[in-house]
């Protein structure tokens, strides 16, 4: 028996429609405020400021995956780029006793060549975008270590000739992620520049247009007169600089070049990134999304461990928070989501 | 065995907007009813109800005078209800072979195993193309379902409906894509079901096709059943019930422009590796039509034209210098626009607005620099949504939101916003109602007046005497006929496309 079915209401509609537009921004502010009025530790101005500082990093990479995304594809060597960026600038200050400056153009250097060289093989040689940077992220993990021949580089170092390294990090160096303009950490006034930069890109300029033009449909935006393969290229070189400007970040923290630094960044950043585009319903990749993305994780993180959960349960939670963002993207909007068009 | 339907005071809204308002009707067995009604009539809507899409509504369904619950495409079909739908793409699986998506309901029901060989496949599929009289060879059966040209994967869809032998059809469009002779042999096998009792809903822009299948005629507009109509029909009466206009008013006079200027000259043109090579020149101040059946070479000369494929051999002059566009970006430049014959394929960006979608084709236009001015983007979605009177709440809809002809509109709409000297069209016209086919024709009228040259490609004889002044017959990549409308017939333009070298 056909029952007439009576629609919905228009107050549920719109309860939903709320609940996918701000439920991620209220997640947020219930983590904070929770974490704020239970946690004593939590509410020194320091925790806040030192959080937003680790976060940047993640956050930073974020928003080169969130360029990858746009265009349809997905960066999966920006960890090694950024883990690249910690060797190439230790090796640069320590080895080769060069200046501050030196090792940060060399480092960017890198991640426009590495970002070209993803380019050319997404572009040129038409290889999948996964499955390209698949290959150049286990080229270039495999490539950073051949000049210090699988070691760490740290200041003092003993070199193959049985010399101590001459060089040392720069104190210039260390203040990338150790500075602050009043309270705030460089790391994070970078972070921010690089956020409001990024969006305006995105969304206020033509290339931005374009980019997410190609993301949505290439066909038609090569019929439209696009040049489909400038906006990818494009997308990519951006990608590895701003990976390369995370990895500098970590570089300055660590104060070694550790071998192993960057290796966990491309699943965070992914999942930074994946949470952004459920940010307002956007239900595409962008920069204010990426970076809230990143603000809850690190909110979650410093809160649980603050209240002493376990560190190792740590990407349960970052799991969860992505779940979270997905089930606002896909299962309670009415829009289609739609990115990684690739996999 | 043999089914009536009947769906009484059928309501459906989405949000606020009321788009069935009340429907009634009945189709008995062996009865070909047709529903007629301008884009944004609610056809869609109700076939999606009827075919267990949508299961939220107000009304009542009855098969054989029972109540029916169609809670689901699955229960549609398990109570004899088979729809062909009109967006091809919606019905094939990508990945597939042509035999898997023949096969492609029972492998889901698991009465074939997916494992199965693919012999068996073929075996199966051979089986199900019997009902559409197809003979497609092995080696096409096994390819991917994706080589399928859009002819064939309709053709797919139609035998797979028919195997389930249904009691209820419900056809959407289903000609939209297939060459004349396939469409006789289409009716010639929804005769037949009609005789054996099925009772048929059959959706279409094609007058001519309504005309000759449907006993009644059931016309919708604004979510209104405004007249249904028994043979003989009343055509006249039937476009104003439509349309909510008078024919002699909706009927386009056109009076034969001849230009005089040669913008474009086509030398010594190869379209396919083995065709025939052709030269050509196109006016100014007319609008030039290319008729042709599906395969025939259209698409392939337009897009060479526009610099997305290229000549097998030729050349092109353009304004009297050579041309030889790379990209799409170089023709758009000189000013030679194509608007694509897929538009779900090639034009529609998901989500995307109706402002996005009409600037993206000229950005600089409305950028300082590469800086987007929003208020410029604005104007110019405003302005091109009163040209082409695209119903919709406002420029930021969406333009997956819309319907076919509305989509379409945006699609021809946003090209007509800047100044082309050759507009090249491909199917402008298809699964467009009359109203926005003349709409569509006027604007492309209006811009060879401005001294312009314009070129529609199709394969609808009705659609070029309407809005064309030359024509050409293309057939298998040669063009076999050239000549002003006035100083030809309709038989005679039939009687060339037919004519295979």
């Amino acid at each position: 028996m056909k029952k007439a079915r009576t629609l919905k209401t228009k107050a549920e509609f719109s309860a939903r429609d709320f609940l996918v537009k701000y439920g991620f921004i209220l997640v947020t502010l219930i983590s904070f405020i929770s974490f704020f009025s239970t946690q004593d530790t939590f509410r020194l101005s320091t925790t806040f400021f030192s959080m937003l500082k680790y976060t940047s990093v993640v956050a930073i990479t974020g928003l080169g995956i969130t360029f990858s995304m746009a265009v349809g594809g997905l960066d999966l060597s920006v960890g090694a780029m950024a883990g690249m960026a910690v060797t190439l600038s230790a090796m640069t200050m320590v080895i080769y006793d060069k200046s501050a400056v030196v090792a940060v153009v060399l480092v960017l250097l890198a991640g426009v060549l590495i970002g070209c060289l993803n380019a050319f093989l997404i572009v040129v040689l038409k290889i999948p975008d996964l499955l390209a940077t698949l290959a150049s992220m286990f080229a270039i993990m495999g490539l950073k270590l051949v000049p210090v021949k699988g070691q760490s580089v740290s200041s003092g170092m003993m070199m193959q000739d049985g010399t101590t390294a001459p060089g040392k990090f720069t104190d210039t160096f260390l203040k990338i992620d150790a500075g602050q303009l009043g309270p705030i950490p460089y790391a994070v006034i970078l972070w921010m520049v690089l956020t409001v930069a990024c969006w305006f890109f995105l969304t206020r300029t033509t290339w931005g247009r374009a980019m997410y033009a190609v993301g949505s449909n290439p066909e038609a935006s090569l019929l439209a007169g696009i040049n489909v393969k400038r906006y990818r290229a494009l997308a990519y070189i951006l990608s590895s600089v701003l990976a390369s400007i995370s990895g500098m970040i970590l570089a300055s923290r660590i104060g070694q070049g550790d071998i192993s630094a960057g290796n966990s960044l491309l699943l965070d950043s992914v999942a930074v990134s994946l949470v952004g585009t459920s940010v307002l319903a956007m239900g595409k990749p962008n920069a204010w999304g990426t970076a809230l993305g990143a603000f809850l994780i690190g909110v979650v993180i410093t809160g649980l461990t603050i209240a002493g959960f376990p560190y190792y349960g740590q990407d349960v939670v970052k799991g969860a928070v992505l779940l979270l963002a997905l089930i606002f993207s896909f299962t309670l909007s009415r829009k289609k989501s739609r990115f990684i068009s690739a996999v | 065995m043999k089914k009536s339907l009947e769906i009484r005071s059928v309501r459906k809204s989405f949000g606020t907007n009321e788009v069935l308002k009340g429907i009634s009707f009945r189709i008995e067995p062996g009865e070909i009813v047709s529903l007629l009604g301008a884009n944004g009539a609610g056809k869609s809507t109700l076939i999606k109800i009827l075919s267990g899409a949508f299961t939220e509504f107000d009304g009542e369904i009855f098969i054989n005078d029972q109540p029916a619950n169609i809670g689901s495409p699955l229960q549609a079909r398990s109570q004899g209800i088979e729809t062909v739908h009109q967006k091809i793409n919606e019905g094939i699986v990508a990945g597939l072979t042509v035999a898997e998506n023949l096969l492609f309901d029972r492998i889901a029901l698991g009465e074939i195993s997916r494992f199965a060989t693919p012999a068996k496949m073929v075996r199966e599929a051979r089986e199900t193309l019997k009902s559409l009289n197809l003979d497609w060879d092995d080696e096409m059966l096994k390819d991917d379902v994706f080589n399928l040209g859009i002819a064939d994967q309709q053709l797919l869809l139609l035998a797979r409906a028919l195997s389930h032998n249904p009691s209820l059809l419900i056809l959407d469009e289903p000609t939209s894509a297939l060459s004349n002779a396939e469409v006789s042999r289409l009716f010639e096998i929804i005769q037949q079901l009609r005789t054996d009792g099925v009772a048929i809903l059959y959706v279409s822009h094609r007058l001519g096709e309504i005309d000759e299948l449907a006993d009644r005629l059931v016309i919708l507009r604004d979510g209104v059943i405004q007249t249904i109509q028994s043979k003989p029909f009343n055509w006249s009466e039937a476009l104003h019930d439509m349309l909510g206009m008078d024919l002699r008013e909706a009927q386009f006079g056109i009076e034969e422009e001849r230009g005089t200027n040669v913008v474009l000259s086509v030398k010594d043109a190869q379209i396919f590796e083995e065709s025939n090579s052709w030269s050509i020149d196109i006016r100014s101040g007319e609008v030039t039509g290319v008729i042709g059946l599906l395969g025939a070479g259209k698409s392939e000369f337009a897009r060479s034209l526009f610099g997305a494929e290229k000549f097998k051999a030729g050349a092109v002059e353009f304004l009297g210098e050579v041309f030889n566009p790379k990209t799409p970006a170089d023709a758009i430049k000189k000013g030679v626009f194509l608007i694509s014959e897929d538009r779900a394929r090639d034009g529609i960006l998901e989500s995307w607005s109706i402002a996005n979608t009409t600037s993206l084709p000229f950005l600089k236009k409305i950028a300082s620099g590469s800086l987007i001015n929003f208020g410029k983007e604005n104007d110019l979605a405003a302005k091109m949504v009163e040209k082409l009177k695209v119903v919709s709440q406002s420029y930021k809809s969406t333009v997956d939101s819309l319907s076919g002809g509305n989509q379409q509109k945006v699609m021809v709409g946003r090209w007509l916003m800047q100044n082309s000297r050759l507009l090249l069209l491909d199917e402008p016209f298809r699964g467009v109602d009359i109203g926005a086919r003349r709409e569509i024709a006027g604007q492309i009228r209006e811009l060879v007046r401005e001294g312009n040259a314009a070129i529609i490609f199709s394969s609808d004889i009705d659609e070029i005497l309407e809005s064309a002044d030359r024509v050409l017959i293309m057939v298998e990549g040669d063009i076999k006929f050239d000549s002003y409308l006035s100083e030809t017939s309709r038989n005679e333009i039939i009687q060339k496309m037919s004519e295979v070298a």
